[in-house]
């Protein structure tokens, strides 16, 4: 992917390696796995009336 | 006895009518009226459409499953409610047109004492010329079928990059007024990621093309989450991942035709452009199905009861609708989903006529709208289907007089995830909340509650789609626990 000044794409954030890295890290995505579903049942809890 | 109705079987009619038959038990009638055998997990239909998964793997049979259930089954396309009656007929019902069970093109009247509208989208492919799988020059994925034939097309497409060919790519919202932009969003990840896997994708340019204002309007307005230190607009977190996966995007857009290999589209500027493509899926505006009502007289009252659109009006706020977009309130958005001139009537999901747009209404100097128009698919869909079977179940069981459940969409959250990739360890998606759906900037500073509302990139995303997948798929099937599955 080539950034060139002034094209949309060099306006925007991009991930560094290291986030990259941690996206695909199975052990860090493992506690993500559960941080998710804790958020997630939390809003169902929260949207039921 | 009570005969409660259900037109439609998608997502919210299947959870109203399954949770009914359960509550109401054999005393009562639940009666599903659809013009399908088949359900389809639709959101799993992103999948189908780059060959990660098979038609079959997406959809089941209804009525073994509606035998199990106890709902009764009627595979039709309901075509007129009769909320009076009629002279001949002095209960109200709705009249149908079989389209399997060995009655196909038979009609039948069906009286009821409650009916849930559950309909669900008609794909109108027709509001965009040359839009579509059919007559048109476009791929989709909104049904599982449609979504094998896009895959079909894609493996095409990736047999011509792999001998040499370079070829343009061209997914986004196929008209000025189309909601469902996540769908797009997700095909788009999908396909990059499918030609990564074939080690094709430096023979492809992607481009994403969208009636949205900014990338992650998403029909909803965007959101604000918490990243990186600062409270930052959805569009940085999109516009981020369509730089990093080295996609083109071109925004507020309305396209205006397709033809063979190029799309003409008018920007909200007022500007009349053109793109090429080599292979395109853009998503249809939806409408209504198209119902008539007629009162005991027989005289049409179909714009009593729907909208210009198509979608039944409910306990909605609709003086707003022409008010400035500064002057809109949470409190516009129905809470009971009940029809107020027949209080026997909810619509639930896409039925729904919502009060205005959740997205601010934009037009080009020429006068064309483009903006997204509200998604009520998903979860708030299901959530709606089963606020209503508690009231019923409620009013019919308990004798209460008024609904008893609400599923206001400026009370309930939505969880959203959107696939960026499928692989158990090579997979991504973005997951994200929003609390509540539609923004209340009276009790929210970014209209939103920031804590119930976040967005992350990853492999865990993946593996919760992947789990939502089987999940909901088990549920639909009435296997067993199936009720403790949430929305």
């Amino acid at each position: 992917m080539e950034i060139k000044p002034y094209e949309q794409n060099s306006y925007t954030p991009v991930p560094s390696a290291f986030t990259k890295f941690r996206r695909n890290c199975v052990p860090w995505q493992f506690i993500r796995f559960i941080a998710i579903n804790i958020k997630m049942t939390v809003l169902i809890l929260k949207s039921h009336h | 006895m009570a005969r409660v109705v259900i037109l439609g079987g998608g997502v919210s009619g299947h959870t109203a009518a399954t949770f009914l038959a359960k509550w109401l038990g054999k005393k009562h009638e639940v009666v599903v009226v659809t013009p399908n055998a088949q359900w389809n997990w639709i959101p799993s239909n992103i999948w189908v459409g780059v060959g990660g998964m098979s038609k079959q793997e997406v959809v089941f049979d209804l009525a073994p499953v509606y035998a199990k259930g106890g709902v009764v089954y009627r595979q039709a396309k309901a075509l007129s409610i009769h909320p009076e009656g009629s002279k001949e007929e002095d209960k109200q019902f709705v009249t149908i047109e079989y389209t399997g069970q060995d009655k196909t093109g038979e009609s039948e009247k069906i009286t009821y004492d409650y009916l849930i509208n559950a309909t669900g989208p008609k794909l109108n492919f027709g509001a965009t010329e040359g839009l579509g799988p059919d007559v048109g020059h476009t791929v989709s994925v909104c049904s599982a079928e449609h979504a094998s034939h896009a895959s079909d097309k894609l493996d095409e497409l990736i047999a011509q990059m792999k001998s040499g060919e370079e070829k343009r790519i061209l997914i986004g919202t196929g008209h000025g007024m189309c909601t469902c932009q996540g769908a797009a969003f997700e095909y788009t990840f999908n396909v990059d990621h499918k030609l990564r896997e074939e080690g094709v994708r430096d023979k492809a340019t992607i481009t994403y093309i969208s009636n949205e204002y900014e990338l992650g309007d998403f029909g909803v307005a965007g959101m604000h989450i918490k990243l990186g230190g600062y409270v930052t607009s959805g569009k940085v977190f999109a516009e981020s991942l369509y730089t990093e996966r080295d996609v083109n995007w071109i925004k507020r857009a309305h396209v205006n035709k397709v033809e063979k290999g190029k799309v003409h589209y008018e920007l909200l500027d007022g500007s009349q452009n053109e793109e090429l493509f080599d292979f395109s899926m853009l998503i249809p505006p939806f409408g209504g199905v198209g119902l008539k009502a007629y009162d005991k007289a027989g005289e049409d009252i179909t714009s009593k009861i729907f909208n210009p659109g198509g979608f039944m009006f409910v306990d909605a706020d609709y003086s707003k609708g022409g008010a400035p977009y500064e002057d809109w309130d949470a409190d516009d958005w129905p809470s009971y989903c009940q029809n107020q001139t027949y209080k026997n009537m909810y619509a639930v999901g896409i039925a729904f006529a919502p009060p205005h747009l959740i997205s601010k209404p934009m037009k080009s100097p020429n006068g064309t709208p483009i903006n997204p128009t509200p998604p009520r698919t998903g979860m708030p869909s299901a959530m709606m289907g089963k606020a209503v079977a508690q009231s019923l179940k409620d009013i019919i069981l308990n004798n209460a007089t008024e609904p008893t459940h609400s599923a206001k969409m400026s009370e309930i959250g939505a969880a959203c995830v959107a696939s960026a990739g499928k692989g158990i360890f090579s997979g991504s998606a973005v997951a994200m909340t929003m609390y509540p759906i539609i923004p209340n900037f009276k009790k929210y500073k970014y209209g939103r509650d920031l804590d119930g509302t976040f967005g992350e990139i990853g492999l865990a995303g993946h593996w919760v789609k992947h789990f939502l997948h089987f999940a909901f798929l088990w549920k639909a099937k009435l296997k067993p626990f199936w009720t403790l599955i949430p929305e």
